[in-house]
């Protein structure tokens, strides 16, 4: 930035998207206009693996495990996947780590921006709309195997609830119930997450199956990791209600992630769920 | 045919700064006062739509008199500016001298220009640090010119008669509630006489540093306000006189 003036095209209303902005202005900080040489990529960089959500009256969880892998390498083991957007939403990323955390950068500068400028905050599903529009502008580096799966969760304040929503590489965008996860190990979590989630969770008990369920997804999935007792690292987790967003504190996260690990202790595999709905074995 | 006139550089100036000059004193005032936790920004403006003060990034506020088209623009120019320096960099390279900077480059070019009418405005940058002593308020006017003011500044309509009524009350590192009253009074004080304005009139934000976010911009409802400013006498309030109402739309209805 030579010149201390500030440029014409600065000074142009009428525009309140801060990456169609970048689109004209500087086009080469949007992460998806890169030429990638053809050819697969994907094994070039670090992947982020599972993130996991799910809602409970009066709002919603947002959780992820701290791996990275590079093929059988394990590349970072406290990586961050779970990130709030705005004040009321949170976004959690799996897919090339690289890629995944400059969109994340990209996508709560895009919604600050938007508040900033017009005064008001987009609404749930308009949030969701511009990630999904994002992740669309990803597709060509998607298919040399570079993709960003995002999942994105937030605290819809004129609904009065909680809404989850997954993505496609393509940027197709799709509103989930309940709960979902994303990732190499999601269908380890969600098939966990199917038989402890129940609709009446507390904050507290949510957090716990979300955690339970990231136990279970690295327990069968190499690329998910597990509670690190050594290390004392633990899941990333974010809970959104009506009062704002906020990432529970390490102590927090870590005195749920040790009851969960000292019930494993005499059941590996968890909590038992009933065999048929009705009874409570929990 | 007409014969070309000859201006004088001075008095072609001269002419642009009286213009310019003659636009922003028929707004009201904005007044901007560092407090313990912060800077506060006070203005009277009925509408809860047009905002004069207004958040530019983390830890920096903008506030503005004159034509409300014009400091809009620069407003959004800032906050583009801001994000996308956030962006390309990272959060704590985007300071309030850089943008001062560039309002006072755009605004300098724009008056001493031919082509163009001059901005009739003023503008307020402020910005917060981790401690009262690094606190930063800019003000920018028409021409370009940037002052970096201490305690407290004003700019618009009666700036002087306001300034003065601070410049005898005001007191270095008061509380959040002690600067308000202040700023309030100093508003509605004229020569004439000492107006209440109502709390519905008041647009107040501050720059708040034990605010737990990030973005430490936040204003202040009416409830807030009316909270904080306790018990202000009668409030039966002359309503302020219309100013220029034959002029053409300059702020929000100032």
């Amino acid at each position: 930035m030579g010149d201390p003036r500030l440029p014409a095209a600065f000074l142009q209303p009428g525009m309140s998207s801060f990456s169609d902005f970048l689109a004209e202005q500087a086009p080469d900080l949007l992460p998806g206009r890169r030429a990638v040489p053809q050819g697969h990529a994907g094994d070039l960089a670090p992947h982020g693996t599972t993130i996991v959500a799910a809602t409970f009256p009066g709002g919603v969880v947002m959780a992820g495990d701290r791996r990275a892998t590079m093929g059988n390498i394990i590349a970072q083991r406290d990586i961050e996947k779970v990130f709030p957007a705005d004040e009321y939403s949170a976004v959690g990323i799996a897919g090339t780590a690289g890629l995944a955390v400059e969109m994340v950068r990209l996508f709560q500068t895009e919604l600050e921006h938007y508040e900033k400028i017009e005064g008001t905050t987009l609404s749930m599903d308009g949030k969701a709309n511009r990630l999904a529009t994002l992740i669309r502008s990803n597709l060509g580096m998607a298919m040399q195997g570079l993709a960003v799966v995002p999942l994105f969760a937030g605290f819809d304040l004129t609904s009065d609830q909680g809404r989850i929503f997954s993505y496609d590489v393509t940027g197709g965008r799709y509103e989930e119930t309940a709960f979902h996860s994303v990732g190499s190990g999601s269908l380890f979590a969600r098939g966990s997450l199917k038989k402890l989630y129940r609709e009446d969770l507390d904050a507290t008990g949510c957090v716990t199956a979300v955690v339970q369920a990231l136990y279970d997804a690295a327990d069968d999935d190499s690329a998910t990791g597990g509670p690190d007792l050594t290390r004392r690292i633990f899941p990333v987790v974010q809970v959104i209600t009506a009062d704002g967003g906020r990432r529970l504190p390490d102590t927090e996260v870590a005195a749920i992630a040790d009851a969960v690990i000292a019930g494993r202790m005499t059941r590996p595999d968890g909590p038992a769920a009933p065999l048929t709905t009705g009874g409570d074995a929990r | 045919m007409s014969t070309p006139y000859y201006v004088s550089p001075e008095q072609l100036m001269k002419d642009r700064a009286d213009f310019a000059r003659k636009g922003i004193s028929r707004g009201r005032s904005v007044v901007a006062v560092q407090y313990a936790d912060g800077v506060l920004f006070v203005s009277e403006n009925p509408s809860q739509a047009l905002h004069k003060v207004s958040e530019i990034y983390d830890r920096i506020a903008f506030a503005a008199v004159g034509r409300y088209n014009e400091f809009e623009n620069l407003r959004i120019a800032g906050v583009r500016l801001a994000d996308m320096r956030g962006y390309a960099y990272d959060r704590r390279d985007v300071t309030g001298r850089g943008l001062a900077n560039a309002y006072a480059q755009t605004l300098g070019t724009i008056f001493s220009s031919g082509g163009e009418k001059p901005y009739e405005v003023e503008l307020f940058v402020g910005e917060i640090g981790d401690a009262p002593a690094d606190d930063q308020l800019y003000r920018l006017t028409y021409d370009g010119q940037v002052a970096d003011e201490h305690g407290y500044a004003v700019m618009g309509g009666a700036a002087d008669v306001v300034a003065g009524y601070l410049k005898e009350r005001y007191a270095e590192g008061a509380a959040l509630e002690a600067a308000l009253q202040v700023a309030v009074a100093a508003l509605g004080h004229s020569e004439a006489d000492d107006r209440i304005i109502p709390v519905e009139d008041l647009e107040v934000a501050v720059l708040d540093r034990t605010r737990t976010q990030p973005r430490k911009f936040s204003r202040l409802s009416p409830a807030r306000l009316e909270a904080l400013l306790g018990d202000r006498g009668a409030a039966v309030s002359a309503p302020a006189e219309a100013d220029g109402s034959d002029e053409p739309p300059v702020a929000p209805p100032a």
